[in-house]
């Protein structure tokens, strides 16, 4: 038993934080900022942030995710950050010559109480920042909120700072992505090309953290939103923003500046999520849905039908971001499976009255909590209460997988012992059956590897 | 670019590969830079700028203190409770991702898979955490019964002013258990190193010495600077155990606080990493008069030295027979891999920018295999690293240095080892060498470029430069490197693989040489049809 000490009793915690199912605001902020083209983020705190995201995000995508940092020593927390962020913006354009620098802060430069939207002020008047450049801020304390906020607090920033409505209406749908993998941005870009939409994906993190190998290091690889499809949003017909934590913040922002309207879904996992996402795009970007959709979604439904079997009744625990858990315990009460136990440290009210609304009369067993100490410490123990036959969630639940032999599907961040994250979408119905296609995998591989000799069948 | 097969007359100078890197520098970052760049010369005594901070802005491999001091001395300690008191993102990226194997007896605690934190939250950062962390610190004692407890302060926590210190004391008392915190805030110092610094210190006054142990063994020692990456210190300990040598305690793979606190016992200290901990090892020799050598247990070579000044300072007929007889064994099993290997690999050259004493150990494996380093460098090394120890007296203390506390150690009059302080004497006038350590650049080839605290671009340039067949680093490195084509090694991680020490590991490295030198993987970069002429197409169907 790896982790022997997980005792089965639940005591009240107040204080201490046991295995965290949430990380710090700054590494969204970052993950968000690499989703623009020539974008080099930058985090204005000691090198320690800096190079702590950026060894996650590298083990997660397995690509070079390139960031800078004041690198603030002893001194610069006294006097405050603003003598190292303006040098490090002239030699960051001097050196690495981005066309955009994202600078979030971090809980070192909140808490001297550094105010990044003056000292880009600065930059400017200063003249460090060279004609068609530019900086992009977000205040992203590690003390509030999540990663998730991070990653919301960076996508604001930027529209705030980019886009504008001209009073030339485009016929074009803005896409706010939500926190998700490279592959998911393609997925959501086929399924938008599928419906005759002309969009824009913000952030797309596609051909950015999913670079092909040619024997020459880009720095700045060839995907990402430009700056001018940002400031094109302003002018937009619509806005679909997914996941109201990642994404409810910009497409209030673009509403607010740009009068753009917006409407709010769940990031597309699963069946009725994604009927969702597909009808708000039908709507936004007034096109009817075509046969080839609902053929995919048919295709989903099979499968379904097909395997329910084993998939009913069974019970899962789950763990990660809110806009991810959400529509995926949808999807897993719409297959009849019984997701009991869900932890989301990201703090947010609407999550316990969401998730109560999607388990409600289905799933009545159910416990979830989210914000601080709804930690794995705390779904292990409930899983030592009473056992689950699956759990979903990132890299970390290997080590409750392995005590308590429970097979294991990972999903969310930061996977960093398996690789297809990035390759293969969960997102969509085709990403619906993928999630199948993985729980069904794990859940029949321990069947066959546990079944007495005379069950162990050939055909299942 | 330099012509690999003229490497053979020796290495090309690249002082022109330096100034075109400063080139592209601001002036001031140009000056500043030079003096981290040193065009190797072994036959004199140069200097090089290291352990100043980085300049911002410019894409380092460092990381910070509270990394240094978490992540070296008691991340890997698997018997004792880490606290990470600060908001959650500093614990949340130190849970396990130091890779260190341990290996707990049935029933022994193992802490490690587990991440603790107090996740401060804006009304902490307003009104202080002290009484966050002391609940929590309460909460934690409630459920895991640990016997000890540390407390690692994270940047806000330094700013706000929670006395981390005075809570320790306080919860030690209340408790009764060992408590004890550490002000390693990620400000603090230029890099990790003020981080390992501030962890032996920490370490030494609240953990060494607290425990006395019956004499287990005729030998005994301690090594120290160890970490465990892959087992290496499995392999290590298969080795002294066979040579009837007791380890007491690794400093700091596969390691205890139960046997960090009588490890004073020890006849002798062998300091592996120098950087990361020859601090614990003076303050041992100065306190309670246990001697220190530099040991290096990378390398097949390297490891039958460090064995046999081991057992020249024991000083024992039937050890030093006993570890003649396990070197020539494990050597021969060695050799018969490295002549296999060594034809296949011979002549590549090698890069390598890790840590604070690997890309120096490394070099003995290489060497093995005949490969060249032509460029290397530390990320958070002093210049004694590079240099040698003998500079210490005229390296500058700076403000930075300042920030860390310089323990008052003295003699502890009950447990001082007059025997081995005269065992010292002695032997040092036979001309056997303690506290010393030569450092890099005097076993580095003449023109090969040192670089301390390399980043981004320099990276790109030496690449370009160089066209190295290997380049060893981090995971930050790794796949900006792999994209050029250029395979790379993990030496923190060892990409999973390893263990890399003493005999067993060299066998493990000269076959993960073969597999990634001797590949053909990066053949299959270019596409088939890059150099082949264009189908010319045709709008008509032909049957």
């Amino acid at each position: 038993m790896i982790l022997r000490h997980t005792t089965k009793e639940v005591k009240e915690r107040s204080a201490l934080t046991v295995n965290p199912a949430k990380t710090c605001q700054p590494i969204g902020a970052m993950y968000a900022a690499l989703g623009v083209h020539g974008c080099l983020p930058h985090s204005h705190g000691s090198q320690g942030c800096c190079s702590y995201h950026r060894s996650t995000l590298t083990r997660h995508y397995k690509e070079p995710v390139m960031a800078s940092t004041s690198s603030f020593t002893e001194g610069s927390s006294v006097f405050g950050g603003q003598a190292n962020l303006l040098q490090a913006i002239d030699n960051i354009f001097g050196i690495y010559d981005p066309d955009i620098i994202a600078v979030h802060s971090t809980c070192l430069s909140e808490t001297i109480g550094d105010d990044l939207g003056q000292i880009v002020g600065k930059a400017k008047d200063d003249g460090k920042i060279p004609e068609g450049k530019h900086v992009v801020q977000a205040s992203t304390p590690s003390y509030v909120g999540s990663h998730v906020t991070g990653y919301a607090n960076m996508v604001e920033a930027f529209i705030k700072y980019f886009s504008f409505n001209t009073n030339e209406k485009i016929r074009q749908v803005n896409l706010l992505s939500g926190w998700v993998e490279p592959s998911d941005m393609r997925e959501i870009k086929r399924i938008t090309e599928m419906m005759n939409i002309k969009s824009v994906l913000f952030p797309d993190t596609s051909d950015v953290l999913d670079t092909p190998m040619t024997g020459k290091y880009q720095m700045y690889p060839k995907g990402g939103t430009t700056v001018d499809e940002i400031v094109s949003m302003g002018n937009s017909m619509k806005t679909v923003a997914m996941g109201e934590w990642c994404s409810k913040k910009a497409a209030i922002m673009l509403d607010n500046k740009c009068k753009v309207p917006f409407s709010l879904t769940d990031i597309p996992i699963g069946l009725s999520a994604t009927d969702r996402f597909v009808q708000a795009l039908s709507t936004a970007g007034k096109v009817s849905i075509p046969d080839s959709i609902s053929e995919e979604r048919g295709r989903l439904v099979d499968v379904i039908t097909d395997m329910h079997q084993y998939l009913y009744g069974k019970r899962v625990a789950l763990w990660g971001d809110p806009d991810t858990l959400l529509p995926l315990v949808e999807f897993l009460v719409d297959i009849d499976m019984k997701p009991v136990y869900i932890v989301s440290g990201t703090p947010g009210k609407a999550f316990e009255k969401r998730m109560a609304e999607v388990l409600g009369e289905k799933v009545p067993e159910a416990k979830f909590k989210n914000g601080p100490q709804a930690d794995m410490f705390l779904m292990h123990q409930w899983i030592k209460e009473e056992p689950v036959d699956l759990l979903i969630g990132n890299t970390y639940g290997k080590y409750i997988s392995r005590d308590e032999g429970i097979p294991f599907v990972r999903m969310g961040f930061p996977i960093l012992d398996r690789i297809g994250h990035s390759y293969f979408p969960t997102v969509g119905y085709s990403g619906a059956i993928r999630i199948l296609e993985k729980m069904l995998g794990v859940l029949m591989d321990r069947q066959d590897a546990t079944a007495p000799e005379e069950s162990f069948e050939l055909v299942m | 670019m330099p012509n690999k097969k003229n490497y053979t007359n020796g290495l090309p100078d690249p002082s022109e590969l330096k100034e075109e890197i400063l080139k592209k520098y601001p002036r001031k970052v140009a000056k500043k830079r030079a003096k981290a760049m040193v065009v190797n010369d072994p036959s004199e005594g140069q200097e090089i700028m290291a352990n100043v901070r980085t300049i911002p802005g410019i894409i380092t491999q460092r990381g910070c203190t509270y990394a240094g001091c978490k992540g070296v001395v008691l991340g890997p300690t698997r018997d004792i409770i880490n606290i990470t008191h600060g908001p959650i993102g500093c614990g949340f990226y130190s849970w396990l991702t130091r890779r260190n194997q341990t290996k707990p007896a049935e029933g022994e605690d193992n802490y490690m898979p587990y991440a603790f934190s107090t996740d401060m939250q804006d009304e902490n950062i307003v009104f202080g955490g002290e009484q966050k962390l002391k609940t929590a610190i309460r909460e934690a004692f409630e459920i895991f019964k640990p016997s000890a407890i540390s407390i690692f302060s994270t940047c806000p926590v330094g700013l706000i002013g929670d006395d981390v210190h005075a809570v320790a004391r306080e919860m030690k008392a209340e408790l009764g258990i060992n408590i004890f915190g550490f002000s390693c805030e990620g400000y603090r110092g230029v890099s990790q190193s003020a981080g390992h610094h501030i962890a032996n210190n920490g370490i030494f006054k609240h953990v060494v010495g607290n425990t006395d142990r019956e004499r287990t063994g005729k030998f005994q020692v301690n090594l120290m600077g160890e970490y465990n990456i892959g087992g290496d210190a499995f392999e290590i300990e298969r080795i002294f155990e066979e040579c009837g040598i007791t380890l007491l305690s690794t400093y700091s793979g596969n390691s205890t606080v139960e046997s960090f606190a009588y490890s004073h016992t020890a006849d002798l200290n062998m300091v592996m990493c120098h950087r990361s901990i020859n601090y614990i090892a003076e303050m041992m020799e100065e306190k309670y008069g246990v001697p220190w050598i530099k040991v290096n247990f990378i390398g097949a070579e390297s490891t039958a030295k460090s064995l046999r000044k081991l057992a020249d300072y024991f000083g024992d007929d039937e050890l030093k027979a006993k570890v003649e007889e396990v070197i020539e064994r494990e050597m021969v099993k060695v050799k018969k891999v490295a002549e296999e290997v060594k034809p296949k690999v011979e002549g590549k050259l090698a890069m390598m920018f890790v840590g604070g004493s690997r890309a120096h150990h490394y070099q003995d494996l290489f060497n093995e295999l005949g490969i060249k380093t032509v460029s290397a460098g530390y990320e958070f090394a002093h210049r004694d690293d590079y240099e040698g120890r003998e500079v210490i007296p005229n390296i500058k203390i700076d403000a930075d240095t300042r920030n860390i506390e310089d323990l008052e150690v003295t003699k502890d009059e009950e447990h001082f080892r007059d025997d081995l302080v005269t065992k010292k004497t002695e032997l040092e006038k036979e001309g056997y060498t303690f506290k010393d350590y030569q450092g890099m650049m005097p076993e580095m080839s003449k023109n090969a470029l040192v670089v301390d605290d390399v980043n981004h671009w320099e990276t790109e340039k030496l690449i370009d430069f160089y066209k190295p067949d290997i380049f060893c680093a981090g995971i930050k490195e790794k796949y900006v490197v792999q994209k050029y084509g250029v395979p790379l090694k993990q030496l923190h991680s060892y990409d999973y693989g390893g263990p890399y020490a003493a005999f067993g590991g060299a066998v493990n490295f000269y076959k993960e040489m073969e597999r990634m030198l001797a590949t053909n993987i990066w053949k299959l970069v270019d596409t088939p049809w890059k150099h082949e002429p264009e189908i010319v197409g045709s709008i008509s169907i032909e049957a």
